[in-house]
């Protein structure tokens, strides 16, 4: 060392592993205890899930993927699910081209996982399509590495694909390439998937158009967005689903019919739209009025002054309830199952009523709840680095 | 200090204005009128309605009673009138105001991109232009949360100036900031003083308006009690109450 003298190392007793241990583990007796304790009960408890987990019989869901997957979607049709997920693939890897740390991590785990899942069907087949979004991951990062710039039209470019992969799975009546698949047969993961997409996708604008309405200035508009927002709130998701289902075909002329997924979507994007609201409505509160007076000062109008400085402030305030907001709603779509919707838990039940597989509850249920945990928890990740990026709290 | 033309036209002109805040009586009669180039400053005490009088020339506050005409433009509930007066108008606030989800550049090209529908280009540049008249030409891609209250003023007058106004407002735009910085932010104002702008300040900055000011207004319980240059006001003030004011800000 040849510079300031007076820096000296940290005492013995708190550096390393050992330092460690004793200062946060057994340093008062009853937090020895409390240690001793919970080595016991994760040796246990954990030793006895490995166990289980090891000895389960896991074909019942191997041999059902595609319904957990699909549901009863037709299997020489599949192609077009994963045409959509190699889209989405591809998009992924654009925006983790131009995301941060964040973005980059949760795409290279997707890619992580589809080679997993690539190598691990090599031998059964099928494998090619996890391949292939490998690589479309990787082609989309490529692509937009270091160009931020097209951070909009990436974005423009995910809503103009939410509506392609309607398209795709939907198809074109009597069309040989691209034929109809009723949504009676989109079901699984697939389905559980589309009715949280088109809900938050949805329910987003609809949710901020009522919290902007809840503040209107004109009455009849004011008073609608307080009636529409207190009255769906005071009402469980399962009856606006009923609702839904007998009510909304008696709005709508004859020809408009909507099948029972769309009223579903229209329901469940219903439901959640009054809960943005609100959250969207905390957020506009936690505006302090002189940025209202400083952009009217400077002669915006009150939209200009809406779009450019109250709803970006307020938004970010709300990133964590409205992610959480998302997150139940992921969760909350396995209430279709009500109305008759085959969801991924939906075809858990109905693989656990094959005769062959009776008796595999532990194994159906873990895996449906590994599968929304995974999501969920992904969601709750992005949410909390996206409010550490947007600087929330300190900017 | 230097003297305006006397054939300098009106610009604000305020006929016994009145406003009320529910029952609160807060202005009661003011009647003022501001030549072109003019510089202003307004001083009484707190509560006095000094705040509430000069955000009614911009309309942040709606006056009740009486008229205000700000560059040939009656103030009424016409929204387009309001809005042209606001184009006219810059303000700047005591706790400065900056947008803190926009960048410095953004924050002051903002309004002449959307309110004058000027280019991109063209906004930028006015706003590099200024950041280096108020001598910040640094910060341009910083956030106002990562600069001093000094510069986060400075940031906000570039910002009024921005849009090119014939007026600019200033409510106590010092009485935020820690002493030291205090000077940078009065250097910017003289500098806009002595370049003919038409400005109204409430500030209790008395060396400023001795320097500056072409006159001086002396607001107490909503009403207009006393004016005159700043020779009149600090050597010969004519009313008991703006001597004990003066008396106790100066010590
Ligand atoms: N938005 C408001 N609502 C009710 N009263 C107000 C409001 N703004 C100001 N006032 C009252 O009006 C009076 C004048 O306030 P203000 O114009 O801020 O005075 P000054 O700027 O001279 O300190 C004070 O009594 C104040 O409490
Ligand atoms: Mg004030």
């Amino acid at each position: 060392m040849t510079t300031t003298a007076e820096t000296i190392g940290p005492p013995r007793t708190s550096v390393g592993a050992l330092g460690w241990l004793k200062r946060n583990l057994f340093s008062p007796w009853y937090n020895a205890l409390l240690s001793l304790i919970s080595v016991w009960l994760i040796y246990s408890v954990g030793g006895q899930t490995v166990q289980w987990a090891l000895t389960a019989r896991w074909e019942v869901i191997t041999s059902n993927l595609r319904l957990f997957m699909v549901g009863s979607f037709p299997p020489d049709q599949v192609w077009r699910v994963w045409l959509v997920v190699t889209l989405a693939s591809l998009l992924a890897g654009m925006s983790g081209g131009i995301g941060g740390r964040t973005a980059r991590n949760i795409v290279f785990s997707l890619a992580a996982s589809f080679g997993l899942f690539g190598v691990l069907s090599l031998a059964g087949g099928g494998y090619e399509w996890h391949f292939a979004n490998v690589l479309a991951i990787g082609a989309g990062y490529l692509l937009t590495r270091g160009r931020a710039q097209w951070g909009r039209w990436v974005a423009l470019a995910w809503l103009l694909a939410f509506f392609l992969t309607l398209f795709i799975l939907y198809g074109i009546e009597k069309n040989e390439w691209l034929p109809l698949i009723g949504t009676d047969r989109w079901g699984g993961l697939l389905l559980t998937f589309l009715l949280s997409i088109v809900g938050i996708v949805f329910s987003f604008p609809l949710g901020v158009l009522l919290a902007l309405g809840r503040r209107s200035r004109m009455p009849m508009i004011s008073l609608f967005s307080t009636l529409y927002i207190e009255i769906v709130r005071g009402v469980p998701l399962v009856t606006v689903l009923f609702i839904a289902q007998i009510m909304v075909p008696l709005f709508l002329p004859e020809e408009m019919r909507l099948d029972r997924i769309m009223r579903a979507m229209a329901g469940v994007t219903l439901f959640a739209a009054a809960y943005m609201a609100e959250n969207v409505r905390g957020g506009l509160q936690a505006v302090p009025s002189g940025q209202v007076e400083a952009a009217h000062a400077l002669g915006l109008s009150d939209t200009l002054v809406t779009v450019f400085i109250v709803l970006p402030q307020a938004l970010r305030v709300v990133i964590p309830p409205i992610v959480s907001l998302f997150i139940g709603l992921f969760k909350d779509t396995t209430l279709v199952a009500i109305v008759g919707l085959l969801d991924l838990l939906a075809v858990g039940k109905s693989v656990l009523a094959q005769p062959e597989f009776l008796g595999l509850q532990k194994e159906v249920y873990v895996f449906v709840a590994g599968v929304f945990f995974i999501f969920c928890y992904v969601m709750s990740y992005a949410s909390y680095r996206l409010e550490i990026a947007l600087g929330v709290g300190k900017r | 200090m230097s003297s305006i033309a006397k054939e300098s036209k009106d610009i604000i002109i305020c006929q016994d204005v009145h406003k009320w805040f529910d029952r609160l009586h807060v202005l009661k009669g003011i009647n003022l009128t501001v030549k072109q180039g003019e510089v202003l400053v307004i001083f009484g005490p707190s509560g006095s309605g000094k705040s509430t009088f000069i955000r009614t020339i911009n309309r942040l506050e709606e006056h009740q009673r009486g008229t205000i005409i700000v560059d040939g433009i009656e103030l009424t509930h016409d929204v387009r009138n309001i809005h042209a007066i606001r184009t006219e108008i810059g303000m700047v606030f005591q706790s400065f105001n900056l947008f803190p989800h926009l960048t410095v550049l953004q924050n002051i090209s903002l309004a002449p991109m959307w309110v004058r529908k000027w280019s991109r280009d063209k906004a930028e540049q006015i706003a590099t232009d200024l950041l280096k008249r108020v001598g910040i030409p640094e910060q341009a891609h910083k956030y106002p949360a990562q600069l001093s209250g000094g510069q986060q003023q400075r940031v906000a007058i570039a910002r009024a100036l921005a849009m090119q106004p014939k007026i600019m407002l200033f409510d106590e735009p010092t009485s935020a900031l820690d002493p030291e910085m205090i000077k940078e932010v009065l250097d910017v104002m003289t500098e806009l003083a002595k370049s003919g702008m038409t400005m109204l300040c409430v500030t209790h900055e008395m060396g400023f308006a001795n320097a500056v000011a072409h006159r001086m207004v002396f607001f107490d319980q909503g009403q207009l009690i006393e004016q005159g240059t700043p020779q009149q006001i600090f050597e010969n003030p004519q009313q008991e109450r703006t001597k004990m004011f003066l008396s106790q800000i100066l010590h």
